[in-house]
């Protein structure tokens, strides 16, 4: 924690002799999977910027796993703009650092998230297994591979895909949501701590049968590996992953950076961030630019976590706190 | 050293003060922190964050398989270092030089070797599998882990006393008609008894500490192979910082506690046998 502190004021120091040379520079925190994207918005960014305002801006930025990254943020790492995992990430941003206003999902369009993506089931080449679907992953003899939701944000989307699975199955009955989603973890032999050592376990050492993955990270992996090694699965129904993204008003404030760094971000709702998202594997918001990329995301219903669950504020205590649902199924009688 | 001694170095009061202002800074500074951070939290919520059921399996998995690999690493260490002191073979230095690799080794590249090696497709994993042996992502994994960056800490305090033991005390001992065993029993293992002693400590306290390598071979399963350290890990991912730190305390006295007993051990015997 203090050598992140060390790390966030060595930042600032660049900063504040680039001011003096006339450019600007943005720290962009993000989390592990983007750093491809980022290079790239960023470059896309920087050109267009100084066309519009004959301004230099360098952008710096950080990676990490996404609660990681919101703790240094709040430690003192001087963002001034967040793209995280998840929603809860950038609220606990606002209400430990108070950085930002509770309302920050309310003031770019499509819930802050300029991208979305999905979980999806990734399976190895001919799915020997035949997994189809969510209820594939509850019967016997089939192995599971996410990592462990109380240390990886990724993992708590792969959890409550499930579960909202389960919901609409059984038509709203938690208990029974409980039931399934218990069984399918009943299947799981190893729970990573993060999402990147789950692909390890899962690619590399040849374990389970199926990954429960983002569909960005699914699609770079057959990228990455071949296509001849794994296969996506859609399954009937998932979640709608919303990564957001938002100014840190009081770094950006002290910074002089509100303009550039609201620009930065509107940026990615534009055309041409959204063609890179969309090259990126993440799926675009802007219709035009999603209809140019259907071969690359095939259509499924999916719900998202204010719809299914009231939102990650509801969500997080009740599955995820310590005594919540996940806990639950792994300690029988209490 | 008592203060009427004449002392070899000077500035006795001056060098005390450094230590004691270097040692507050590094140690205690940051130490009296976590308890700070925990203090913020009333008596029953401290109570209920260190006791809950995840909490406490992790407790006896950290502190049972940190006993054991430092134990193994004992009994282990202690031939390595007699081997390496008393023989000379081709490839010596070279094995020398490979007892210090885990020290120099980022634990997380330990990990993710040892889970390949150990994993049902692994190569020493897969031919465990056969004999119903699991190591990867068991209880037994997290000690082999354990084992393999615990290695150094015995070797290197062992090496050297005996080194200083010279073989004519040895010859002596025979000669004035003692036993092998007695010999081994009353003459080597005093000597390198207090130095094993202190190997122990060090692998057991870096033992429990251990994260990096841990999280890949342990697989991390509630109640079963879960770490203290990923559970205060755990508690941060969900912001609860007093959580978090209310587990280290727990570790930190519960460490201390067990150190302190080792080192009285320590001297116990060391007054035993001198």
């Amino acid at each position: 924690m203090r050598s992140l502190l060390f790390l966030g004021s060595l930042a600032v120091v660049p900063w504040a002799q680039g001011v003096a040379q006339g450019t600007i520079t943005l720290l962009n925190v993000s989390y592990d999977p983007t750093r491809e994207l980022y290079q790239e918005v960023n470059t896309a960014f920087t050109a267009s910027w100084k066309t519009k305002t004959g301004q230099d801006v360098v952008i710096k930025q950080s990676h990490g796993g996404s609660g990681k990254q919101a703790r240094s943020v709040i430690d003192g790492l001087e963002a001034d703009v967040v793209t995280l995992a998840l929603a809860y990430d950038i609220d606990e941003i606002s209400a430990k650092g108070r950085l930002l206003p509770p309302a920050w999902q309310t003031r770019l369009p499509d819930n802050s998230a300029p991208y979305t993506s999905t979980v999806v089931l990734l399976v190895r080449k001919g799915n020997p297994k035949r997994i189809k679907d969510w209820d594939d992953l509850a019967r016997p003899g089939v192995s599971i591979i996410t990592p462990n939701p109380k240390t990886s944000g990724g993992a708590r989307w792969n959890y409550l895909a499930a579960w909202g699975y389960a919901l609409r199955k059984f038509g709203g009955d938690q208990a029974k949501a409980k039931q399934f989603v218990a069984s399918v973890y009943k299947n799981v032999p190893v729970l990573d701590a993060g999402a990147r050592g789950a692909t390890t376990t899962f690619v590399e050492r040849g374990i389970g049968d199926v990954l429960l993955a983002w569909e960005n990270e699914a699609l770079l992996a057959i990228k990455e590996l071949g296509p001849n090694r794994f296969e996506v699965v859609m399954a009937s129904v998932s979640i709608l992953a919303e990564p957001s993204v938002a100014l840190v008003d009081k770094v950006a404030k002290k910074h002089g950076t509100t303009a550039v760094a609201q620009a930065y971000l509107e940026y990615l709702y534009t055309d041409a961030g959204q063609e890179i998202v969309a090259k990126h594997h993440y799926r675009p918001r802007n219709a035009a630019v999603a209809a140019r990329s259907t071969a690359q995301f095939p259509k499924l219903v999916m719900f998202t976590v204010d719809e299914a669950f009231g939102g990650w504020k509801k969500a997080q205590p009740e599955h995820f706190a310590d005594g919540g649902t996940f806990d639950q199924i792994y300690q029988p009688g209490r | 050293m008592s203060a009427r001694q004449r002392r070899v170095l000077p500035g006795f009061g001056s060098a005390l003060g450094f230590t004691l202002t270097y040692l507050s800074l590094l140690i205690l500074l940051p130490l009296a922190t976590i308890f700070v951070r925990s203090a913020g939290m009333g008596w029953s919520a401290f109570w209920s964050a260190v006791t809950g059921p995840r909490v406490m399996a992790s407790y006896g998995l950290s502190f049972g398989a940190s006993g054991i690999a430092a134990a193994i690493n004992t009994m282990f260490g202690v031939l390595v270092a007699w081997v390496l002191v008393r023989y000379s073979f081709p490839g010596k230095r070279v094995i020398d030089a490979m007892v210090d690799l885990p020290f120099a080794l980022p634990t997380a590249v330990a990990g993710i070797a040892l889970t390949s090696l150990y994993s049902t497709h692994g190569w020493i994993g897969s031919r465990l599998e056969p004999l119903g042996i699991k190591v990867a992502f068991t209880r037994l994994g997290v000690t082999v882990a354990l084992t393999f960056i615990g290695l150094p800490f015995v070797v290197r305090t062992v090496q050297p006393v005996l080194q200083d033991l010279e073989r004519e005390v040895e010859e002596a001992a025979a000669s004035l008609g003692a036993s092998r065993w007695q010999t081994f029993r009353r003459v080597i293992l005093p000597t390198f008894l207090p130095a094993a002693f202190t190997g122990f400590v060090l692998a057991f306290a870096r033992a429990i500490g251990e994260y990096g390598s841990i999280v890949f071979i342990s697989g991390n399963m509630p109640m079963r192979t879960e770490i203290t350290p990923l559970l205060i890990m755990s508690k941060l991912e969900q912001f609860d910082y007093p959580g978090a730190t209310a587990i280290a305390v727990v570790m930190l006295l519960v460490s201390f506690t067990l150190l302190l007993f080792i080192n009285l051990l320590q001297a116990m015997s060391r007054r035993r046998f001198a």
